[in-house]
């Protein structure tokens, strides 16, 4: 292989992860927008994603993007579900509560998807199955460039659901200052609720996209949240453009760091290089350093 | 003598020139009061004095000494101790503790003694407290000294911050409005401590928005306006200025 | 704390004793604790009270870092490793005994400590935590990968146990007592720590770094500090750990380890000194109770970690002084 279709396999399968790590960063990023909290579960939604997609091909046999679909649909309601549970009730919710708390319910979907769908890792086949393509000698599985435009949907679709429709704006809007917002007559606790259901989407979508390429199990999720979250901080906590940037650039760092450097190592580079960037640029790439006025 | 002199400060904020090519003095021994509208560059002018805020030009000089390149902590060790706008207290630290606080600069007992409460750093604390202890009695706040600071009134809050920025035994006190929001029965105790502790040797300089009580209290005062000094001198040079009463009441033709 | 009773005059200021009343209930609870193994019924139990110690200096280090000086880290686990490790390998390849092991386990612990603190104190809230969280996830890619050095994800084998100039527990009830020690001096360093000028000083700038850097404090410096100590404390809990189960592998000391200590911290209180106690007390019997449930043992402890934060958000140490604080008032009416 030449060295020029090397790079650019590698190209792809950097902005492949780093698709995953911008979707999986956007969850972190909705949430954290509107509850200033860290939530820990949202590593575990990814993950259940592919494992309910996996086990209702498994089961029901039916076709691949439905049994997406459908995972999509089951984990977003989960997520709604968790809010309801268990950030409704708190009677102080403040960001260091949520987080905590998200912490417990991250181990306890973990431990219920362990307990329901087994131990054992779970896959299925690409939408085009186990399709390569060939683009100037790299070869670049199919299911990477699904993964890739599927992420470019969506983020069209955020940014669209954001900016033009109304529950969009009223988001941003209790994001924002939630005491103005609910002035004007925002529910503020749906607000959270909608956020919840929506981290949870892109998390499933993320998780059933995925799982083709790199099969999936209980204990996938966790990691795969830190990195997201890495990338959500890279870009800018709360800015979702920035979760694009910071995925890119977390994914394309890994897969080089991987491809020319040591896989061994690959994840202490990631981290290294992360821990560079957070030195020299807090506030992540495209964040806004908070001024404290005295 | 001058005790603090400011010459050409400039600060920036991006394209905002929230203080430009501002030179005053402050002389020992007196209190010297900042006034202007709002947004005039008070409070920005106090930070940087203080060196929260670094200065973008310009220089800052106490006692002749350069300080504008040195962190706050330092300039609280070569005498300089400030007030703060939006309280600043330590609100789960007791009353006594907060002022205690203000002993920092003055001891120096290190973690060794610490975690060996050695009989050294035991003296120490006994000295720092009862030095605490008699700033508070001295502005009337003794009798809450256990109490937890966040549970004192808005008032009292205030004589607190002053009481521990004493602690740390100042040349110069910066009061970024003093009595702004304090009820008033307490005003006048405030004004009254103020000229006693100036009438001991402090220089102060402060910020107010009362000119009743900056016209009786100060022996200087200047003018900003838009980041800029447009006067300075004492009250009646001031009260007069006919650029200081355009700032604050408009041009002749607009007072109707 | 600083018991002071002040009254009207200062004539009667009572001067701040020497030992407090925190120092007093220290002694006694610890001269309960010593009694544990004679009342223990079998050598299980006196092993969970060796755990319980080691947690004990994890949490309560973690919670005078986070609770009492307001700075998040997530990388505690790494300096608890940092310590097994060092101590585990001077022990299992080059022989060396705890007099070496020991402070070598502080100093490496102490020494990271500062390498990651002076970049990353310099910032706040959610950025601090993700520096500490990434250098966590450095040293566990490390533990990981230098299988050498470390054994890798199989583990360290062949730790001697603890020995110091030729003296070594006998038992478990000896380690127990050495653990015991360890607990004592690192609860007593922590209270004549916050009940110290810099203990004042640390609580300061946790509410307000301004205000404390306007009346002279050095906030960094001090900031650092306090970093430093308590990494050093985690990697003391690193080398009892490590020569105890003569043991150590990568997944006891991985970023979801540091995030659980930080739990822990909150369950038991944060920013209570006692709170480390009901913190430690949850993190060692918790899991044992739970075993026998077996898979659904980790499903039951994320429940139980909600229903604690959901009815008791001060943690359990705030629950424990409301309890008493209702009892006296009882008892008064």
């Amino acid at each position: 292989m030449t060295d020029w279709s090397i790079l650019l396999q590698l190209l792809f399968a950097g902005v492949g992860t780093g698709s995953i790590y911008a979707l999986v960063a956007v969850g972190f990023n909705v949430i954290f927008k509107s509850t200033d909290a860290i939530n820990f579960a949202q590593g575990e939604w990814v993950m259940m994603g592919g494992m309910i997609a996996a086990a209702t091909i498994a089961v029901a046999q039916s076709p691949i993007w439905l049994a997406c679909l459908f995972a999509v649909v089951i984990v977003t309601a989960v997520g709604m579900l968790s809010e309801r549970l268990v950030i409704l009730p708190l009677r102080r919710p403040t960001p260091l509560l949520i987080t905590l708390v998200s912490i417990g319910l991250a181990i306890c979907t973990k431990s219920a998807v362990m307990l329901t769908l087994g131990k054992n890792p779970a896959g299925y086949p690409g939408f085009e199955g186990d399709a390569v393509v060939t683009l100037s000698g790299a070869s670049v599985p199919a299911q990477t460039l699904w993964i890739i435009g599927l992420t470019v949907v969506f983020m069209v679709l955020a940014h669209f659901f954001f900016e033009r429709t109304i529950l969009g704006k009223a988001m941003r809007a209790a994001a924002a200052d939630r005491d103005a917002a609910a002035l004007v007559g925002i529910k503020v606790r749906n607000t959270v609720l909608w956020s919840f259901a929506i981290a949870a989407m892109a998390g499933a979508v993320a998780g059933t996209i995925i799982t083709p390429l790199t099969f999936t199990s209980y204990d996938h999720g966790t990691l795969l949240g830190f990195k997201g979250f890495s990338a959500a901080m890279l870009g800018g906590l709360g800015n979702l453009y920035g979760a694009v940037a910071g995925g890119l650039v977390l994914g394309l760092l890994e897969t080089f760091a991987a491809g020319y450097l040591s896989s061994d190592f690959k994840d202490a580079v990631a981290f290294l290089v992360l821990l560079i960037i957070l030195f020299w640029r807090p506030a992540g790439l495209l964040g806004r350093a908070a001024i404290e006025k005295v | 003598m001058t005790l603090l002199e400011v010459a050409g400060v400039e600060r920036r904020f991006g394209g905002l020139l929230a203080v430009s090519d501002l030179s005053f003095s402050v002389e020992a021994g007196a209190i010297k009061a900042v006034i202007g509208p709002n947004g005039a560059g008070k409070t920005t002018l106090f930070n940087m004095i203080a060196g929260i805020t670094p200065v973008s030009a310009g220089q800052i000089r106490l006692r002749g000494e350069r300080i504008d390149h040195l962190r706050p902590y330092r300039r609280v060790e070569r005498g300089i101790a400030r007030t703060f706008q939006n309280l600043q207290i330590f609100r789960d630290l007791t009353v006594l503790e907060n002022v205690m606080v203000g002993r920092h600069s003055r001891t120096g007992s290190g973690l060794l003694g610490a975690l060996l409460q050695t009989p050294a750093a035991h003296r120490e604390e006994r000295r720092i407290e009862e030095a605490a202890f008699a700033q508070l009695e001295r502005l009337g706040l003794a009798q809450r000294a256990a109490d937890k600071a966040g549970d004192l009134s808005f008032g009292e809050c205030k004589i607190l911050e002053i009481a521990r920025a004493l602690a740390a035994e100042p040349d110069l006190l910066l009061l970024d409005e003093p009595i702004a929001g304090v009820p008033h029965g307490e005003v006048d105790r405030i004004c009254d401590l103020i000229r006693g502790l100036n009438a001991d040797g402090l220089t102060v300089l402060l910020v107010e928005h009362n000119m009743r009580m900056v016209m009786r209290m100060s022996h200087s005062i200047l003018v900003l306006n838009y980041g800029r000094k447009i006067a300075e001198g004492t009250v009646d040079e001031v009260r007069h200025d006919p650029a200081v009463l355009e700032a604050y009441l408009g041009e002749p033709e607009d007072v109707a | 704390m600083a018991t002071v009773e002040i009254s009207a005059t200062s004539a009667v200021l009572r001067r701040p004793r020497r030992l407090s009343g925190n120092h007093l209930a220290l002694g006694v609870v610890w001269l309960a604790a010593a009694c544990f193994p004679l009342v223990a019924p079998n050598y299980f139990f006196v092993s969970l009270g060796i755990f319980f110690f080691i947690n004990l200096i994890l949490i309560a280090s973690l919670n005078t870092l986070m609770g009492f000086c307001g700075q998040i880290s997530l990388c505690h686990g790494a300096f608890f490793g940092l310590g097994a490790y060092t101590s585990g390998i001077l022990s299992a390849r080059y022989g060396l005994d705890a007099l070496v092991s020991l402070p070598a386990a502080m100093v490496v612990a102490a020494l990271s400590a500062l390498l990651i603190g002076l970049p990353a104190l310099r910032l706040r809230g959610h950025y601090l935590a993700m520096a500490t969280l990434g250098f966590n996830a450095i040293v566990f890619v490390l533990f990981n990968r230098l299988v050498d050095l470390t054994g890798g994800p199989n583990g360290l084998l062949g730790v001697g146990p603890f020995e110091i100039a030729g003296w070594s527990p006998a038992s478990d009830s000896g380690y127990f007592y050495l653990a015991w020690a360890a607990g004592g001096l690192v609860m007593l360093a922590i209270l004549n720590l916050l009940r110290s000028r810099i203990g004042r000083a640390l609580r300061a700038l946790a509410t307000s770094e301004i205000a404390a850097d306007s009346l002279g404090v050095d906030c960094f410096r001090y900031k650092l500090m306090v970093f430093v100590l308590t990494a050093a404390m985690a990697g003391l809990a690193g080398c009892l750990y490590v020569h105890y189960n003569q043991f150590a592998s990568p997944e006891t000391f991985s970023f979801f380890a540091s995030v659980l200590l930080v739990v822990m911290v909150a369950l038991g209180g944060w920013g209570r000194y006692w709170g480390p106690i009901y913190g430690a007390l949850i993190f060692t019997a918790v899991p044992e109770l739970l075993r026998s449930a077996e898979d659904l043992e980790l499903f039951l402890f994320g429940l139980s970690m909600i229903l604690v934060l959901l009815l008791f958000p001060g943690g359990l140490a705030a629950a424990g002084e409301s309890l008493v604080r209702r009892l006296r008032g009882r008892r008064t009416a």
